[in-house]
């Protein structure tokens, strides 16, 4: 089966930079996890997003043309901002999978793939 | 011979028993004369013994499936077609199958009032009439709940199998099934003839756990602490449907042989030296169950048994018991002492109630927190007790 982890986190919080202390291990934390998934035969995609900030939203209201809004779809104390669509077998090694995540703090939302067009 | 047949068989304990049921017959069968190849004559015997076995079996398991057959669809099938291959593909014991059963009904993904749902009504085997009656919904809402949980198992790739994280998993387990209990307990009333027992249900299903897990001292826990309630379940409510405390309840109603039951598991639980809340709870309940009169309990070992279990799992209406306890032991005053200390509970209708009985004890006026409590409950049978104890402690006030 394929599983989308959808991450959600508080864009706010402060997050590190380039050059900060402990930028190169959080870094290395993540490529690791990648890794882990190709490894395992886990990987089928996966992006980082920029934040809401940069955000557009098209709202279709029907009969109308969609009219253009600046800004996330909804405001939310945590912003969607990246996601891993991973195989595993079920449910269970799905939630293992993404309990090994390099994140303290948020929300993954774990959602089964129903279908996949280009899937193999 | 054993690993061919373990191997065709999947199970080492049964296939050694065949084998060593083979050798038995072979003492009789080859007085006769020995067969031209004794091996193959051995396994013949132990293969069609295994055969049996898992024939008998599968009949079991096919009534088990029958109360879940949207979640296991494709093993009724296999079990309808393909013969041979379905002997050597279901040679997992019938327990390990409950067990398995039991742990995705209790699934972490699903929320708690489902879990509680689809363990009575798929492992459990209960009705969906029963169930709804049991918690008092229409039972449309139960079927509803049921029919969406199994689609979720369906779409979201939930499996029947042994997870990796067993422990964690029957932790989820064992708290369902000890709500199931509880609710139970708590329920029983006038109606309870009308509605199906759930005390039993629980320690039906927390059996089967322990015989699955035996090595699980929290899972024998539990089952020692809801065989010491159910021992004296029967005497929690007067002939008028009051509830009656603890300390005037009529000790030889109690049940001994499920007292007798609950201390051996209880024992059986401590000698694998894994200490657990269910197991302080069940030496709590213990301790109770135990003693021949009110009197004779041993509040000062309760009291200690409460702090061990609150450095368990903190929360505050342990803490709350912690007072009763050493109010029974010390005096009123070293349990308003504890009391006063406790915060988060301002809301709980039992922390009034306790504070007005302790407060009663103590000579001082304490009519106040049994009105405060008795504003903060709606259980009818409850608010009639405070309101007179209330009114007696007013009247000794004046």
């Amino acid at each position: 089966m394929e599983f989308m982890i959808l991450i959600h986190g508080d864009e706010s919080s402060p997050r590190l930079a380039p050059g900060d202390p402990g930028f190169d291990e959080f870094m290395g934390s993540w490529f690791a996890y990648n890794q882990m998934l190709m490894d395992g035969g886990h990987w089928v995609s996966g992006a980082n997003l920029a934040p809401t900030s940069s955000a557009t939203t098209l709202r279709h209201t029907p009969g109308q043309a969609p009219e253009i809004v600046d800004g996330p779809f909804a405001e939310t104390k945590e912003q969607f901002g990246g996601f891993y669509l991973i195989s595993a077998e079920n449910l269970d090694e799905a939630i293992e999978l993404a309990k090994k995540l390099p994140v303290n703090s948020g929300s993954l939302e774990i959602r089964p793939v129903a279908f996949r067009p280009d899937a193999g | 011979m054993l690993a061919l047949l373990t191997r065709r068989f999947g199970d080492l304990d049964a296939a050694d028993d065949a084998v060593q049921d083979a050798l038995v017959t072979a003492l009789t069968a080859w007085q006769s004369g020995i067969p031209q190849s004794p091996a193959a004559w051995l396994y013949t015997v132990a293969r069609n013994t295994l055969i049996d076995q898992v024939r008998r079996d599968r009949a079991s398991r096919r009534r088990l499936y029958e109360a879940a057959p949207e979640l296991t669809a494709h093993h009724t099938r296999d079990h309808d077609t393909d013969e041979e291959g379905d002997l050597i593909m279901d040679a997992s014991s019938l327990g390990d199958e409950r067990l398995r059963l039991l742990l995705l009904c209790c699934h972490p993904a699903l929320d708690r009032d489902t879990q509680v749902a689809l363990t009575l009504r798929l492992a459990g085997g209960l009705t969906a009439a029963e169930v709804a009656a049991a918690y008092l919904l229409p039972e449309a809402t139960l079927t509803q709940r049921v029919v969406r949980a199994k689609r979720k198992i369906r779409e979201a790739g939930m499996p029947l199998t042994i997870p990796a994280n067993l422990d964690e998993r029957v932790g989820v387990l064992l708290r369902v099934l000890y709500l199931v209990f509880n609710e139970g307990y708590l329920s029983r009333g006038a109606d309870h003839v009308t509605r199906v027992d759930l005390m039993a249900e629980a320690i039906r299903l927390t059996r089967q756990v322990v015989d699955e897990l035996p090595a699980n001292a929290e899972a024998e826990g539990l089952l020692a602490l809801e065989l010491y309630h159910h021992a004296r379940s029967s005497t929690r409510v007067d002939g008028l449907g009051e509830l009656v405390l603890l300390e005037h309840q009529d000790r030889t109603g109690w049940n001994l042989d499920e007292i007798t039951e609950a201390n051996a598991r209880l024992h059986s639980a401590m000698t694998r030296m894994a200490p657990g809340p269910y197991q302080v709870q069940a030496i709590i309940a213990g301790h109770h169950a135990n003693a021949r009169t009110a009197a004779n309990t041993d509040w000062a070992a309760i009291a200690e048994l409460y702090a061990q279990l609150g450095r368990m799992a903190p929360n505050p209406v342990v803490e709350l018991n912690r007072a009763v306890a050493i109010a029974m032991a010390d005096g009123p005053l070293a349990g308003l002492a504890v009391l006063d200390r406790l915060t988060g509970l301002d809301d709980y209708h039992l922390l009034h109630a306790t504070r007005g009985e302790l407060l009663a004890r103590a000579g001082r006026p304490a009519a106040a927190s049994f009105e405060r409590a008795r504003e903060l409950t709606s259980n009818e049978g409850e608010r009639r007790h405070l309101a007179r104890r209330a009114a007696e402690t007013a009247a000794r006030g004046r």
